[in-house]
């Protein structure tokens, strides 16, 4: 301390009333989440922030009133929407260590969580309280990711003892059951997305393939008519495998929305697609962008992927052939000059540094976006699709709008 | 003691002249021979480029298709822009590779004629080409 005294003397008194605005602000600011949107980008996209932590990942109920996300910690924390800010509600700390995995079902208004700690929670709102129900997995490493069937009945938990967990309710025992998909998955599963038809599901993993499974449960399925990716599908069964030839791990996956197709991306800066209408045709692009992190299809024809580059873009598939489009973040002409009191203090908070840094990114996510989701309508025709980051941002662009005025923008 | 009886003769028996990837060898001769012509240093490019070893367990035969790289790069005359912008993306990604490679194992003056290399090969194949390098499992 004494070291230290000297040093302090010397700081313009300035900055050291900077630093203590700085931490009341912090405080301020887990209360109540601030939200800047730009005249300009009002339109066109919406910018909420949550701190400084990264969002590992979000989820919105049906009418997306409501947002559950977890802020690199053991807590899911569930926001309300009042005005144009988020007021926090409620915080579910049940899990040991990181959350990894958070799904909200639309119909019957569960959350599934799952973490770090291999468990996964369901929780359900009993008289305005979220209550659990623990759910054991049954694995040995850690769960990666957590998804709900489209019909509500099961959720597939990914993890990294090399399986995927299907969870379904047994009513007579009064508890989550949990059956193993393991061959041949040979590493960690990073993420998983249902088929429309509530069977199978597709799954990437860090042994560089795609792959897509039956997950039929006699118990709670009924018994599934075919689907262009095959006619039977006894549980655990590998309808297809792909690999798109580079040493990427697979960090997202996607099927279309009739299911035909399904989309994935890559570490290798790779988006894939596989068309089991077309015997299974593989389209690969490699371009020069950085790697993407998430993907979600936005109609039958259109994705979009965002990840390191911080700017979501747009493909398009027809026919074997993926075109790249447009990015959906035009970068704005920064205004130069004396940066003003206001942000001089949120650079203060943000950064530990009063002054305008050369290191603000010209996109409006300022670190790697780590999930896509479709926030307004359906996979088959989505207006308004979320991104979450690493900057601690939530992003909801409207598609519609960037499509009229993004030049070489269309999704179709 | 016990005596040697079985033949050692097997231990010395040169696996590698059957290793699909030795012709890479023979690419030394003919592209480096063939004569100073500036189409030729880039048909060699291509050549070395399109049978990189990728898929073989032996290093000394990657080694010898690096060192064949970088003598085709350190001798290349011509315009590079316009070279590098020829090849498909395929090339473009497994040229980066060797560049990589090159810089593992620096000879005289080949750093400075990789790293001109490099900041062409970056031009056209951007980050997506480095994220490549790092992360594909079959090496150079």
């Amino acid at each position: 301390m004494t070291d230290q005294s000297p040093r302090i003397l010397q700081v313009e008194p300035k900055i050291l009333l900077g630093t203590f605005f700085s931490v009341k602000s912090s405080k301020f600011s887990t209360l109540l989440h601030r939200t800047y949107p730009t005249e300009q980008e009002l339109n066109m996209s919406e910018k909420h922030n949550f701190g400084i932590a990264p969002v590992t990942c979000h989820s919105f109920n049906k009418d997306r009133s409501c947002v559950a996300l977890s802020l690199n910690d053991s807590n899911v924390k569930i926001y309300k929407k009042s005005g144009p800010k988020w007021q926090e509600t409620d915080t579910l700390s049940e899990h040991g260590q990181r959350v990894t995995g958070i799904d909200w079902a639309p119909e019957s208004n569960r959350i599934v969580t799952c973490s770090a700690d291999r468990n996964a929670f369901v929780w359900m709102l009993e008289g305005g309280k979220w209550k659990q129900v623990l759910v054991i997995p049954r694995i040995n490493r850690a769960a990666t990711c957590v998804k709900w069937s489209p019909r509500e009945n099961k959720f597939a938990v990914g993890s990294g003892s090399r399986l995927i967990a299907i969870c379904y309710y047994d009513v007579e025992n009064n508890w989550w059951v949990s059956r193993h998909i393991k061959k041949p998955i040979r590493s960690t599963v990073t993420c998983l997305d249902w088929h429309p038809n509530n069977v199978l599901l597709a799954a990437g993993s860090t042994d560089f393939k795609c792959r897509v499974f039956s997950g039929y449960q006699k118990e709670v399925d009924e018994k599934p008519g075919p689907s262009a990716w095959g006619s039977k599908m006894p549980f655990g069964n590998l309808m297809a495998e792909f690999s798109n030839g580079g040493g990427g791990w697979v960090h997202s996956v996607s099927f279309s929305p009739s299911g035909d197709k399904v989309a994935w991306v890559g570490h290798d800066s790779s988006v894939s697609v596989a068309d089991a209408t077309m015997s299974n045709q593989l389209t690969v692009v490699k371009e020069s962008f950085l790697p993407f992190m998430s993907i979600t299809w936005v109609t039958e024809n259109s994705m979009v992927a965002a990840g390191y580059d911080c700017n979501p873009i747009v493909f398009s598939y027809s026919g074997g052939n993926i075109t790249v489009g447009a990015k959906l973040d035009q970068p704005q002409e920064k205004q130069s000059g004396n940066i003003s009191a206001m942000n001089r203090f949120k650079n203060l908070d943000r950064k530990g540094t009063g002054t305008d840094t050369a290191t603000d990114l010209k996109t409006q996510h300022q670190n790697t976006i780590t999930q896509v989701s479709i926030h307004t309508g359906t996979k088959n025709d989505a207006s308004k699709v979320a991104t979450s980051g690493v900057d601690g941002n939530l992003i909801l662009w409207d598609l519609k709008s960037l499509e009229s005025s993004i030049q070489g923008l269309r999704i179709s | 003691m016990a005596k040697n009886t079985g033949s050692s003769k097997f231990r010395k028996v040169d696996v590698d002249q059957y290793d699909e990837d030795r012709f890479v060898d023979d690419v030394t001769e003919g592209g480096d021979e063939g004569g100073p012509n500036e189409n030729k240093y880039q048909d060699a490019l291509l050549l070395v480029l399109q049978n990189a070893p990728i898929g073989s367990k032996n290093q000394a035969v990657k080694d010898r298709a690096t060192n064949l790289l970088v003598r085709v790069l350190t001798s290349f005359k011509g315009d590079i822009d316009q070279c590098v912008k020829s090849l498909d993306g395929k090339n473009v990604d497994m040229l980066m590779k060797y560049i990589y490679r090159g810089f593992e194992m620096p000879t005289e003056n080949s750093s400075a004629v990789l790293l001109t290399w490099h900041q062409k090969v970056f031009a056209v194949g951007g980050l997506g080409s480095i994220m490549r390098v790092m992360t594909d499992r079959k090496r150079v």
